[in-house]
């Protein structure tokens, strides 16, 4: 396949049937955390080093839909130098089109197609989520969240969600002030947990500095540290969502439910296949 | 398009669109050495509106980054803005690469200062429509979604 059947195959992902990946070696990085806090800079930072030593990347950068038109801005390959020249890289914007979790359907078999054409690192940057926004699990085979100073008060980093789930998260824009003090409390309450704590680290996308050491340990991690049993579930669930979402009964469904003509009993009931 | 920036907003003027079954994908560049593009965001914006998916390419690319961007998004459209004065060059140059790489069922259009004298030869070139200040949104919307792509 070459790069504009590649681009145009993505476009349909349902409808290409490649072998579902394997899960070793690793291939999928998950890059996630709240808007502004620098993740597509990192991101940029990351590809460049990856191309360097010769890998073949993809990314997949997915921004919201609106909730009234459907409409959608895709601006992170602007803030991405690194993407827009060479055969090795290869970039594409999504939009979310309002599926809940925050991760468009189409995204698994979209990585099993890139994977499948020999990208050999693919990067899934999420939209910038909250603390409950955990399919990218059901995605990535290794989750880096991303985190920066002056983020309000650190009960944040109390807060249950992906923070649990991440398998390293770097602190990024070190070189502005309070910065260590974020990474001291998310090291606290990692560590309060009593089991095996994801590495923190300090970084900036802006200058350079820890970004060796954010790809070190994003390449030496032991795959998957989130527990299976959450990986799992947000599979099973982000499968059946795509099930209930292409059925063909989905949006006269809709319209029922929406005009008050069955209830949601019966909407399940028209969904299931046989 | 740099200078849609006279772009006329009709309140409300989407408000009541469906959702778009298939949106169009569109890609909005800046060619060139133009460090303006308040024209550029504001028809991405009012696309965005429209119920399109809008990937907006940030300043200063080239021809060969522009169609690559078109090619590795999969888009149906692609829109220049140039305030610069290198339209002639550049336009006709990206609608030369769109072809050369296989790509020319992509709808190229064209806005910012484009003097009248110089579209024609755009057009020639296959640059399927220019619009200039004071266009509508709607006046955008609707040459898109007749298009046929």
């Amino acid at each position: 396949m070459d790069r504009r059947e590649l681009a145009r195959a993505l476009s349909s992902a349902e409808t290409i049937v490649v072998p579902a990946r394997a899960f070793e070696p690793w291939r999928v990085l998950g890059v996630t955390g709240s808007p502004g806090v620098g993740k597509s800079c990192l991101v940029d930072r990351i590809v460049s080093c990856w191309l360097e030593r010769g890998e073949r990347v993809a990314i997949l950068a997915v921004d919201p839909s609106s909730p009234i038109t459907g409409g959608a801005l895709l601006g992170d390959r602007m803030r991405m130098a690194s993407v827009d020249a060479g055969d090795n890289v290869f970039f594409r914007s999504i939009a979310t089109r309002n599926v809940p979790g925050g991760l468009p359907i189409r995204l698994n078999r979209m990585v099993d197609l890139l994977i499948h054409e020999g990208w050999t690192r693919i990067i899934i940057e999420t939209v910038g989520s909250g603390q409950s926004e955990i399919r990218i699990v059901s995605v990535a085979d290794r989750l880096l969240l991303v985190e920066g100073p002056a983020r309000g008060d650190m009960i944040q980093a109390e807060k249950a969600g992906i923070l649990e789930l991440a398998d390293l998260i770097a602190v990024n824009k070190s070189d502005l002030e309070g910065a260590d003090r974020v990474a001291d409390e998310i090291r606290l309450s990692l560590n309060l947990t009593g089991e095996e704590a994801a590495p923190v680290i300090l970084c900036s996308a802006e200058t350079g500095d820890g970004i060796d050491e954010v790809i070190a340990t994003i390449d030496s991690l032991p795959n998957a540290r989130g527990p299976a049993i959450a990986r799992a579930r947000e599979r099973l669930l982000a499968t059946h969502q795509e099930y209930l979402l292409s059925h063909p009964k989905f949006s006269d469904v809709l319209k029922g439910l929406s005009e008050g003509r069955m209830s949601i009993e019966e909407a399940l009931g028209l969904l299931q296949r046989g | 398009m740099g200078a849609l920036s006279g772009i006329r907003w009709v309140q409300g003027g989407f408000a009541a669109r469906p959702i778009m079954a298939t949106p169009l994908r569109i890609v909005i560049a800046k060619p060139g050495l133009d460090g303006h593009d308040r024209g550029a965001k504001v028809v991405a914006r009012a696309l965005r509106d429209a119920g399109h998916e809008v990937i907006y390419t940030g300043l200063r690319r080239t021809p060969e980054q522009i169609v690559r961007i078109a090619m590795d998004e999969d888009a149906q459209v692609v829109g220049l803005s140039s305030l610069s004065g290198a339209h002639g060059f550049l336009f006709p140059r990206v609608c030369d690469l769109l072809r050369k790489a296989g790509l020319e069922d992509i709808v190229v259009f064209g806005g910012g200062i484009i003097p009248e004298r110089d579209r024609p030869a755009l057009l020639e070139a296959g640059v399927a429509a220019i619009f200039g200040p004071g266009t509508t949104s709607n006046e955008l919307v609707t040459f898109l979604e007749g298009l046929e792509v």
